[in-house]
């Protein structure tokens, strides 16, 4: 049985101008230590979905529907008590802006034990002590000093470190990492990044991974999820889907990405664009999400959604035109 | 030889954040410490580096967007940097700006037509009442937007869309130069792509030079002709685009374009890793400003500051590496991966 299975999730939030639809049917399961990436523009669902998962939307305005199993538990059905006991325990979060999401008038030693002392019923004295080896499990230097400081004391990537320490502190099953390294500079994303692998392999907690940088996809997925205006249009392992992208969507993605090093090998050349916008999410949208930007549209795409199908081993894709086998033009 | 188009003359521009007034010792912010360079008629110079590495200072002490704490800047060999009001005001119409978040740079309450307007009638370049419709219509035509969305206002344009209204404005004033401060990195991939493309297409069509500022190489790499490498207020490279990514003969260079995640699963790379975080531009390091970082710094480093000194084809560095033998120099070591 995987670790969590999500069937039909639907989050719609009721908005002045019509019900948007965020996240509308969307189905996946992460296995245990397993890497997950969800993939995506803006506005596509995404950061929903993950917020989604620990119950973190607010309702109303917002609205869930469909089922999240954890464990075999289904999560929509708990108290909030019960939930609250999930939460940095068997699940935790790490999001993206570490300059936000630390309180900045405690210490984080504190925040780091608070979460142990809730869960794990640690005493102010052991909390600290396990506080100070999560900060040396994530790499931060002089941990008995940093221990006893406040956020503003410490730099962006050290922040980002003690945002994973506290994700961390409880050995949760299942992390949701929330675009962890946008808003750090490259040679710095590189050190966050390369820690998460490490970590990765030594506490063994799956990961979903939320980001819209096809790089960190292909650095750290093991099998990756594609959405769209709040459907879920792709899956595969990370390197078939790379190498053979089915749906026109993620092939339009990846071919507007320029890759390092390709003037290199190639004369410059012009950027794949997908034309157009994303469509308005308040409008029901009726067949394929993706018919108004597609090249390859035709009146069926148009007037009916393509349903998920296999289109390969492990690999399903939401198009009518998707080919079995070699990718689609 | 023909004279470049903005020549930067050992710029600096310090802030002060403590002291003066009541006494005290006052202290700096080192923003912009001492960089020089040219861009030429027509060509793109990127200026890359991560936070707080003072690219964007030196983006707004092009612009004149306050005053320099010393050095020059020179547009077509007239001093702008103590220019007089006058000057300034032909110079603002041959130098144009596209900033990052095309939300917060353009006026709510204006439409778009006024908003194109605004820089032809400021610049006096229309001639009657139907050739400034007649150019704003053209710059509509010129970044893919319909003619009659000119009624409209900001807010009823996506982002990319809206980016395409900052780019017409800065089109308006017929500039040879635009700065474009992070001008697509607030937007989607798929939206960036359209961006870019466009850019280029128009740097083409009207022969405008482009001083880009950015923090993402690929972006970088595929639409410059030249780049700039920035840390702690100073150029540490400055090179053609294929000599640089080829052969970044800088060490910083060298680890930023390592650290970057490339979106091939599998990809075996050589990665340099480095560790700690940029030091204060308020203290900055002796020597070598990237000596506290550097895999391969040596005591040298530590109290003498590099020069910018060319290799051939045109390729400056400013690091001690390059003074030793070539077989002890790390840099010229090939990428084993």
């Amino acid at each position: 049985m995987a670790l969590l299975e999500v069937e039909n999730l639907q989050v719609h939030f009721r908005t002045p101008v019509g019900v948007n639809r965020a996240v509308d049917g969307v189905s996946f399961h992460v296995n245990e230590g397993e890497t997950l990436a969800i993939v995506g523009e803006s506005g596509c669902g995404k950061s929903v979905t993950s917020m989604s998962l620990l119950r973190l939307i607010p309702e109303p305005p917002g609205k869930i529907a469909g089922a999240i199993r954890f464990g075999g538990k289904d999560l929509l059905a708990l108290s909030e008590k019960e939930m609250r006991a999930i939460r940095g325990n068997d699940i935790s979060m790490i999001f993206q802006e570490p300059m936000t999401s630390l309180n900045p008038v405690l210490t984080v030693g504190r925040q780091i034990g608070e979460t142990l002392r809730l869960h794990q019923g640690l005493d102010a004295k052991a909390a600290e002590d396990k506080a100070v080896e999560m900060l040396t499990l994530v790499g931060i230097p002089a941990p008995a000093r940093r221990v006893r400081e406040y956020p503003h004391q410490l730099s962006g990537g050290m922040r980002q470190r003690v945002m994973i320490a506290i994700a961390l502190a409880c050995n949760p099953k299942l992390l949701i990492a929330d675009e962890p390294t946008t808003a750090l500079d490259v040679t710095i994303q590189a050190q966050i990044l390369d820690l998460m692998r490490d970590l990765k392999q030594r506490v063994g907690a799956a990961i979903v991974l939320i980001t819209h940088d096809l790089g960190v996809v292909a650095e750290v997925a093991e099998r990756v999820m594609v959405m769209y205006a709040g459907r879920k249009v792709e899956e595969a392992p990370v390197r078939e889907l790379f190498a053979n992208p089915r749906h026109p969507y993620t092939q339009g993605l990846l071919g507007a990405v320029p890759k390092l090093g390709s003037s290199l090998t190639q004369e410059s050349s012009r950027l794949a664009e997908i034309p157009g916008q994303v469509p308005s999410l308040t409008r029901p949208i009726v067949g394929c999400v993706f018919a108004g930007r597609c090249a390859i549209a035709t009146d069926i795409c148009r007037a009916y959604a393509p349903a998920l199908e296999p289109k390969g081993p492990r690999h399903a894709a939401a198009c009518h035109y998707a080919l079995k086998e070699a990718a689609a033009a | 030889m023909t004279r470049p188009l903005l020549e930067v003359n050992d710029l600096k521009k310090h802030y002060r954040i403590a002291g003066g007034l009541f006494g005290g010792k006052p202290s700096y912010v080192y923003a912009v410490d001492g960089v020089s360079f040219e861009v030429a008629r027509g060509e793109t110079l990127s200026l890359v580096g991560e936070s707080g590495c003072g690219k964007s200072t030196v983006g707004r002490a092009v612009l004149r967007l306050f005053d320099i704490t010393s050095g020059q800047v020179v547009l077509d060999g007239q001093r702008m940097d103590d220019a007089s009001k006058d000057a300034l005001h032909a110079f603002r119409r041959r130098v144009q700006v596209v900033f990052q978040d095309p939300f917060s740079s353009l006026n709510p309450r204006m439409k778009v037509r006024d908003i194109l307007a605004e820089p032809i009638r400021n610049f006096g370049l229309a001639a009657s009442a139907a050739d400034l419709e007649e150019r704003v219509g053209r710059l509509m035509d010129l970044v893919g937007l319909p003619r009659e969305a000119v009624r409209r206002f900001p807010h009823q344009f996506s982002g990319g869309q809206r980016q395409r209204i900052c780019i017409a404005r800065a089109l308006a004033a017929e500039p040879e130069l635009i700065v474009c401060d992070e001008a697509v990195s607030a937007l989607d991939v798929s939206v960036k792509a359209q961006i870019v493309n466009l850019l280029q297409d128009i740097q083409r069509e009207l022969g405008l030079a482009l001083l880009f500022i950015s923090h993402d190489l690929a972006i970088v790499e595929h639409m410059t002709h030249r780049v700039a490498v920035m840390y702690l207020g100073k150029l540490v490279e400055v090179a053609p685009k294929r000599a640089l990514f080829a052969r970044p003969r800088h060490p910083y260079t060298k680890a930023l374009l390592s650290a970057v995640p490339l979106p091939d699963p599998g990809a075996a790379r050589n990665r340099i890793i480095l560790t700690g975080d940029v030091p204060s531009p308020v203290n900055p390091p002796k020597g070598c400003r990237f000596h506290t970082r550097c895999p391969y710094a040596f005591d040298r480093c530590r109290s003498e500051e590099p020069e910018l000194r060319v290799a051939p084809g045109e390729h400056w560095s400013a690091c001690h590496l390059h003074d030793l033998p070539d077989a002890q120099n790390p840099l010229l070591a090939p990428l084993a991966s």
